[in-house]
């Protein structure tokens, strides 16, 4: 029997915490703000009170510290989960998890594993300054032993971070902060899919649009003004930026022929550019036109007032599947 | 740096016995060693540079890719090595050979490393929880914190009982301090009052670049700003490192906080095996710090105590045997496994890594059939 219950992102994250919490002692969140005040986005909001400043920590502010200690609370044992605050200040701790997190299963021969999660909340349209928008998922794909996923809708948020803390491996949990709060039905009794999956999240014939996190939402709202249009759009929500599940994304496209690859981030040497590169490889003769990217600019992430015009919206998606469709 | 009034110090650099009020809370550390671990003390310090002089000579033999020589720090490490209860956890940086050596760990593995077999060689838990070398500076100065915190999370130190109580001790060095990781780590150190030994091998040199242009201020002074109480050692003198580590160490497993150490020392050979330290430093700053050597001076101390020339044979013995034991086996070593690339990078299986896997496993297979190129 389902149990559906309607949240926001922000609180299927928070419910998906606290049933971490609940079912493993060794579990354990970090960060900056996350205890009495919950976290600048309140995804941690009660937790702390609920089981104690031990696992729910409240820590000094420095991200390298954050995920270095992490490393040495994992190699005690604990499922250490960090918070970092926002995408931008993800980089103090970059040295942390590229060179230590991500290597010390490998450097110790597989001895010993790494089960922490870092969130990130990620990405643009809350209007924030400087730092507060960006989406840094490339540096982190590209890094061998780390895992990246992005949940885009609350059900799938509920599921993937407790399914992140239960990997062995350390996972970089990308969390689409524009869609925080936009309310969306959590079942609480199945998961419905695995981690590293790809899902189909709006089926159609003619053009497959992919994209991961908030893009998604902007994706389907493509695919319903291209209905309007008597086009016929098939929306996959990428959900694991690494690994990678190719399977839905080739049986798609060699059903479509046609791929539209779009995301906020940057498109030089990015996501969308690595499976543009891969579907050219293995479905080649099934495209029907090149995979084309919508991406974010390969600028610096604009001022606020500007992010409209640099972020991929429903009509930019829509143009490069008009040119797509143009072959 | 050199040797000032605040440099604590139980043997004077020509090995007799220094009887000061500062250091009077350190003798009874001491007094408690028998002759038997005082003898420990000096056959590790000897068979350790007997093993690092050899590991040099491989790596100018075109045997090794590089090596990290510990010529001269031998009682800084040994000292601090000896003070460890069973259950501590050590979290070294790279240079730490006699700690390791201390802790059961089969030195071949440590020439394993630097000869290119592997970016690890050992695992911490059959090894006297010595932890892996770490290349980054300073960052396993955060690891040993992190597991500190996890120590006191779990109740394993602070009881009282040193028998049981865990203390955690991480080695750095000088340069390394100027590294916002190291700073990170005493600021969580103090803030959680993690059960952990800050342990600073100051050797005065950072590769080519001086301490003095690390820090205007003496290193351990720095401890304090971050409330944690530090002491300066000459690291030179094992005795004094091996009592003030043990001193520190009995506080903070006790639930006292973190501690800070900074020994003064010397890196007598170059930083690494790929650096030439003439172009940098003094013919007169190295005999200085020759003639405070810490091997010869523990050795005048134990003649001072009787201990005579058949112990000293004997340990010289020994260590030419180790030496000649690593040279063999280093030779006998064979090339790891070409999965090893592949293998352990995640603990859970990951379909891209898999699959490059099997794809050289082809690629190589059908070199060998005769197929490719053709």
């Amino acid at each position: 029997m389902s149990a559906l219950e309607s949240l926001p992102m922000a609180k299927a994250l928070n419910a998906g915490l606290r049933k971490a919490l609940q079912d493993d002692p060794t579990v354990l969140l970090m960060g900056e703000d996350i205890g009495p005040l919950g976290g600048v986005f309140r995804v941690t909001e009660g937790l702390q009170a609920e089981f104690g400043d031990k696992r729910v920590m409240d820590t000094p502010l420095a991200e390298s510290g954050i995920v270095g200690t992490a490393i040495g609370l994992a190699m005690y044992g604990y499922r250490p989960v960090c918070e970092i605050q926002f995408d931008g200040f993800v980089f103090p701790a970059f040295d942390q998890i590229t060179t230590q997190l991500a290597k010390l299963t490998n450097r110790l021969e597989g001895g010993i594993s790494m089960p922490v999660v870092i969130r990130v909340p990620y990405g643009g349209h809350i209007g924030g300054p400087e730092h507060h928008q960006e989406s840094p998922e490339a540096y982190f794909a590209h890094t061998a032993g780390l895992r990246v996923v992005s949940p885009s809708t609350p059900h799938d948020a509920y599921w993937m971070i407790q399914d992140s803390i239960a990997s062995n491996d350390p996972v970089i949990f990308l969390e689409p902060k524009s869609r925080y709060w936009p309310k969306g039905d959590v079942d609480l009794s199945e998961r419905g899919r695995t981690l590293h999956s790809t899902a189909v999240a709006r089926e159609g014939t003619e053009v497959t649009v992919l994209g991961h996190g908030a893009m998604v939402s902007v994706l389907l709202q493509a695919a319903d003004l291209a209905a309007e249009e008597g086009t016929s759009l098939e929306v996959l929500d990428l959900r694991s930026l690494s690994p990678i599940d190719y399977g839905p994304i080739l049986e798609s496209v060699r059903k479509t022929g046609r791929l539209v690859v779009a995301q906020e981030a940057p498109g030089f040497v990015s996501v969308g550019s690595e499976i543009a590169a891969t579907v050219a490889e293995r479905a080649f003769y099934s495209l029907e036109a090149p995979v084309l990217r919508v991406s974010g600019f390969d600028t610096p992430f604009p001022p606020a007032k500007l992010e409209t015009l640099y972020l991929p919206d429903a009509d930019r998606v829509l143009e490069a599947v008009d040119r797509a469709l143009a072959y | 740096m050199s040797y000032t009034e605040a440099t604590l110090q139980l043997l004077s650099p020509t090995g007799s016995l220094v009887e000061r009020d500062a250091t009077a809370e350190y003798l009874p550390f001491v007094e408690k060693l028998t002759d038997a671990q005082l003898r420990e003390f000096h056959r590790v310090m000897a068979i350790t540079r007997a093993f690092d002089v050899e590991a040099t000579n491989l790596q100018r033999q075109g045997e090794m890719g590089i090596w990290v020589p510990s010529l001269g720090q031998e009682a800084a490490q040994v000292g601090s090595g000896f003070a460890m209860r069973p259950q501590d956890h050590i979290f070294p940086a790279y240079r730490e050979h006699a700690v390791g050596i201390i802790r059961g760990l089969d030195a071949i593995n440590i020439v394993r490393l630097f000869r290119g077999l592997t970016h690890g060689g050992w695992n911490p838990t059959e090894n006297g929880n010595f932890h892996i070398y770490t290349m980054v500076l300073g960052s396993q100065t955060l690891h040993a914190t992190g597991y500190a915190m996890g120590v006191a999370l779990d109740g394993k130190s602070g009881t009282g009982d040193p028998e049981f109580d865990e203390a955690v001790i991480t080695y750095f060095g000088d340069g390394s301090t100027s590294q916002g990781d190291v700073n990170e780590a005493l600021v969580f150190a103090a803030s959680y009052q993690t059960p952990e030994l800050f342990f600073l091998q100051n050797n005065q040199w950072a590769i080519s670049v001086p301490v003095s242009k690390q820090s205007r201020t003496p290193l351990y002074l720095r401890a304090g700003g971050f409330g944690i109480p530090g002491v300066q050692i000459d690291g030179n003198d094992v005795l004094i490192s091996y009592a003030a580590s043990r001193k520190a160490l009995e506080e903070t497993r006790a639930g006292g906080g973190p501690r800070f150490i900074e020994a003064l020392t010397y890196r007598m050979g170059p930083h690494t095996s790929s650096d030439d330290p003439t172009k940098y430093r003094t013919d007169g700053e190295t005999a200085h710090w020759a003639a405070l050597d810490p091997i010869a001076r523990f050795e005048a101390y134990l003649r001072s105590r009787g201990e005579g020339d058949a112990f000293f044979d004997e340990v010289g013995a020994e260590a030419a045997d180790f030496a000649d034991n690593i040279r063999r086996r280093t030779l006998a070593l064979t090339m790891p496994p070409v999965s090893d690339i592949f293998d352990n990078v995640y603990s859970e299986q990951h379909p891209l890594v898999a699959e490059e896997k099997r794809w050289l496993a082809g690629y190589e297979a059908a070199y060998v059939s005769g197929e490719a190129g053709e």
